[in-house]
């Protein structure tokens, strides 16, 4: 990312609708580096700024298998090669008693995963972010809707974007500075 | 899910994004602390400083204060573990199960609900670990390479109890806090106070409602409802394993894991409609929790209550059916032995009076609700002091039967526990935002893009 004292610029909306009409049209535009701001998930919106990848079921899974694995693991470990006790000749690898503790692992395991590394996915914590320069983005939680481009895409220019900003009918536009 | 315009709306209409923010948030920011509030939460503290003096009291002198002994090993604290835990079951359905269900109401009282699972599981852990007999040696229930080169016992339920209950608390706990996140952030701007925006700031991390984070945020909460629904399915389940694998009369049946579930949801959404009902009269949030979630919650408890009248008429039949001589016996003494006050109390309870939410004018009157739910409440600690009691008193062999008698340190931890939970509710309720602001706002009308 170039370093600049800018960090983009800033368009508001009114409502949920017009935000996702101007990201698809600011997408198509042609600026990649783009992001929009809501108070709430709307499901249209990751689409209309050209975010596909999401990893965070795979990261899931993995926390799963892996939470699974370890489980049964350490109770296989622990029963048949460790601390063997021989109960009335049954077999020491009496899997069908170790299935609850292996799927409250899994559970456990691929909870923990889902919550941190949806966190860490998106890069929080984050104590201070350019965004939160804007004194109106404080009305990105509230009732306000928010579409940045950043600095960093090639096609930024400061009167350009503005006025290409201004042309998908933005309530109020403003420079963020990082 | 489009209801027929005969029920009552989930948020009443007029509310914009502006509105619903404004209306839950200030509840925590802006409002003065009430004297009310004051006075609830004075009271429920006094009340676990009892559970305290109860605890401190139990590890000077042990177990023996009170009133479990041989046959009778299990008394208040596995009733009281079973019937907090399943209190909590509710706050877990209503978050997870109704969310995969796309029952949207849930969004004006799921928040809550999570809270109250959080504080009953808490209440629920303590009774195992005070029942120790040596509570500070609780650590070695978990696998850990020690000195004297020994091994929890993986095949006894008892162990998967420590899994489940653990895991249980663990993944309420992420679930309650993810969804909390964008609703800290909302304080966070909201609050015009420093030390507030530093401490909601802390506690947000950083949100900012970006659209790429939505998106992995949605997908995390969702997986984590996947994975929470067999979960609390799984914790009541080794619940009734605590039993079921035993051979005690009573408790040895395989309806055990379903009659348990289905029991721990009824027990939970009383405690929902009694922590509910005072709330949304007190903050006037009749708004944001409806008529229309009284009738529905209603409706779960109707379902399950039926659910555990099945339970119950199949250990009975099982009793006469087995042939078996002490499980004919357990039923003989169930309904003429020394506790059959209990157990007709409790078909009164659970079974008779909960009938009545079929009429439709008692499901929506908050007062009558109010009532049932906490017969309810009482109807299912009864049934857990019947699985315990009941069954433990008459041993095997004559000479072995007893009676249990709770003292008053029973009492004491018990009833404080109740104080504990109510005093975390109020400070919560003070705290933190009690209704999911960013999921009511999906709820408005307002919320929707139309296709271009």
């Amino acid at each position: 990312m170039k370093r600049t004292a800018i960090y983009g610029m800033m368009a508001e909306f009114d409502t949920p609708g017009d935000l996702v009409t101007a990201a698809r049209r600011t997408y198509e535009a042609g600026y990649q580096k783009i992001d929009a701001y809501t108070p709430f998930p709307i499901e249209e919106l990751s689409e209309a700024i050209g975010f596909h990848r999401n990893s965070v079921p795979l990261v899931v899974l993995i926390g799963g298998i892996l939470g699974g694995c370890s489980g049964f693991a350490l109770q296989y470990w622990i029963h048949v090669i460790n601390y063997p006790v021989n109960v009335g000749g049954r077999p020491l690898n009496s899997w069908p008693a170790f299935i609850v503790v292996t799927f409250e692992m899994t559970i456990l395991f691929a909870g923990i995963f889902a919550v941190l590394g949806m966190l860490a996915l998106n890069g929080l914590p984050m104590p201070y972010h350019p965004v939160f320069n804007v004194p109106r983005f404080a009305f990105a939680s509230k009732d306000r809707f928010f579409l940045t481009i950043f600095s960093s895409d090639p096609k930024y220019d400061g009167i350009d974007t503005r006025r290409f900003l201004e042309s998908l009918g933005a309530r109020s536009i403003a420079e963020v500075p990082s | 899910m489009d209801e027929p315009t005969t029920q009552a709306p989930v948020i009443e209409p007029g509310h914009t994004f502006a509105t619903v923010t404004d209306k839950i948030s200030s509840i925590v920011l802006t409002r003065p602390t009430s004297n009310g509030w004051l006075l609830g939460f004075g009271l429920a503290f006094l009340i676990s400083m009892g559970l305290l003096y109860a605890v401190g009291y139990l590890f000077l002198r042990g177990v023996g204060i009170w009133g479990v002994n041989i046959p009778v090993g299990w008394g208040f604290a596995i009733v009281n573990f079973v019937w907090w835990i399943g209190i909590g079951h509710a706050g877990t359905l209503i978050s997870a199960i109704l969310l995969l269900l796309r029952q949207s109401w849930r969004n004006s009282i799921n928040r809550f609900a999570e809270a109250m699972t959080l504080f009953a599981v808490a209440c629920a852990g303590m009774f195992p670990i005070l029942h120790l007999g040596r509570p500070w040696l609780a650590y070695w229930l978990f696998p850990y390479p020690n000195t004297m080169r020994v091994w929890p016992q993986f095949r006894s339920p008892l162990v998967w109890d420590v899994f489940a209950v653990s895991t249980y608390a663990t993944i309420s706990l992420l679930f309650w806090f993810v969804g909390l996140i964008p609703d800290l952030a909302t304080l966070r701007d909201r609050s015009e106070n420093r030390a507030t925006q530093m401490i909601y700031g802390m506690l947000a991390m950083g949100w900012r409602g970006s659209a790429r984070h939505w998106a992995r945020y949605e997908t995390a909460y969702l997986l984590l409802a996947g994975l929470a629904t067999p979960l609390v399915l799984s914790v009541h389940t080794v619940v009734s394993f605590d039993f079921a694998i035993g051979i005690v009369p009573g408790w040895h049946t395989t309806i055990f894991p379903p009659y348990f579930v289905a029991g721990a949801i009824y027990s939970g959404f009383a405690m929902v409609l009694m922590l509910a009902i005072p709330i949304r009269k007190f903050y006037g949030l009749e708004d944001f929790i409806t008529d229309r979630h009284l009738n529905n919650s209603a409706k779960v408890m109707l379902a399950t209550g039926l659910i555990v009248a099945y339970g119950y008429a199949i250990e009975a039949f099982m009793g006469w059916y087995s042939g078996n001589r002490y499980d004919s016996f357990l039923l003989w003494n169930r309904l003429h032995g020394p506790y059959s006050f209990f157990y007709y109390l409790l078909l009164t309870c659970n079974l008779a009076i909960p009938q009545v939410l079929w009429i439709r004018k008692l499901r929506s009157s908050p007062l009558w609700l109010f009532i049932i739910s906490g017969v309810i409440l009482v109807g299912m600690w009864l049934e857990r002091f019947i699985i315990v009691v009941v069954s433990l008193h008459r041993d095997f062999l004559t000479s072995s039967w007893g009676m249990y008698y709770p003292t008053r340190w029973d009492w004491m931890t018990y009833i404080g526990t109740i104080g504990f939970f109510l005093a975390c509710m109020f400070l919560f309720l003070r705290l933190l935002p009690m209704i999911s602001i960013f999921e009511m706002r999906t709820l408005l009308p307002e919320a929707e893009v139309k296709p271009e």
